[in-house]
């Protein structure tokens, strides 16, 4: 019989994974856009979870806010993968620096 | 072990193996697809969790729009796959650490014996529509918010043109305000001169007219 809390740690391994892999794509700028859909996911993952076992259907609402939202986040950052990467020709995060942070 | 629970840990491998493809492999396109398949597994985990409507839309929406969207730019871009593997070696001791550190406490905190609740879930009858009951509440109570979400994609969409949109150089266009505010001297110019000599007088004296 699966649990609630099966499901809560899968979301917490798929959430680490995504922290982690932020971590070790440093290079390459769509690699980490990767990593944070990951972590949205297990977020997602999470919020749905919640609402199957409590027998309420506004964690769904959330998720589905969630996916409208980080939709509207990968287009954005795409787009500005792609403005940058047609001015700088790379895609290396080190390489954007110059506003010196 | 019923059959639910089979099916929970087949689709929870297969997604922790995607994802574990996403973070280490070598070629952005592959790491994309692997990306798919842990969104496409999720949907299944979604679907054993009544969510039926999510997991579709994650596999409509997220699977063809947003991952196709990441697949255009990665092979769109002019990618050198081994120069973006340096470093990770040097990041992957403290990021395995970390992330291992997470998982252990995030365990630890959510494991069975401490979370009380969620033992058994609420059942519904076979009749009952996930689809209806979301489409209930987005339309009543979470009308606002909606609404939102909505205005949110179109600026989204917005930028996303704003921002990669080139303006050509060869355009031909009109400028209306400059054509509006022309005058008769900007275009009109009365020059005086003295009057040409008649047609018949130079054909009486033909070497005037040639010279």
């Amino acid at each position: 019989m699966i649990v609630l809390s099966d499901f809560l740690i899968l979301g917490a391994v798929i959430f680490c994974m995504g922290v982690a892999g932020i971590l070790f794509k440093r290079k390459n700028i769509i690699n980490m856009l990767m990593a944070i859909e990951l972590m949205l996911l297990a977020v997602n993952t999470n919020f749905v979870a919640f609402s199957h076992y409590r027998g309420d259907p506004a964690g769904q609402i959330f998720v589905f806010f969630i996916l409208v939202v980080a939709a509207a986040e990968a287009a954005i950052g795409l787009a500005i993968v792609v403005l940058l990467f047609r001015n700088r020709r790379t895609i290396d995060v080190a390489d954007w620096d110059e506003l010196k942070g | 072990m019923n059959f639910e629970t089979i099916v929970f840990y087949l689709f929870a491998a297969l997604t922790v193996f995607a994802a574990l493809r996403v973070i280490t492999s070598r070629n952005p396109v592959h790491a994309v697809l692997f990306l798919v398949l842990a969104f496409c597994s999720m949907a299944g985990i979604w679907m054993l969790l009544e969510a039926e409507f999510l997991a579709i839309t994650l596999v409509l929406v997220y699977v063809g729009a947003v991952m196709v969207l990441f697949l255009f730019v990665v092979m769109m871009l002019d990618i050198n796959p081994a120069r973006l593997r340096e470093g990770f070696w040097r990041w992957l001791p403290f990021g395995a650490v970390l992330a291992g550190l997470m998982v252990f406490e995030m365990t630890w905190v959510l494991g069975p014996s401490r979370i009380s609740g969620g033992k058994t879930a609420i059942k519904h009858a076979a009749d009952y529509s996930n689809t209806k009951e979301l489409g209930r509440l987005i339309y009543t109570e979470y009308v606002y918010p909606f609404e939102i979400a909505a205005v949110i994609l179109l600026v989204a969409m917005v930028a996303a043109i704003a921002l990669t949109s080139r303006r050509r150089k060869d355009a031909k266009s009109q400028a209306v305000p400059e054509q509006i505010a022309v005058r008769k001297a900007d275009r009109l110019r009365l020059v005086k001169m003295l009057p040409e000599k008649h047609a018949q007088e130079k054909m009486d004296n033909p070497a005037e007219a040639g010279r």
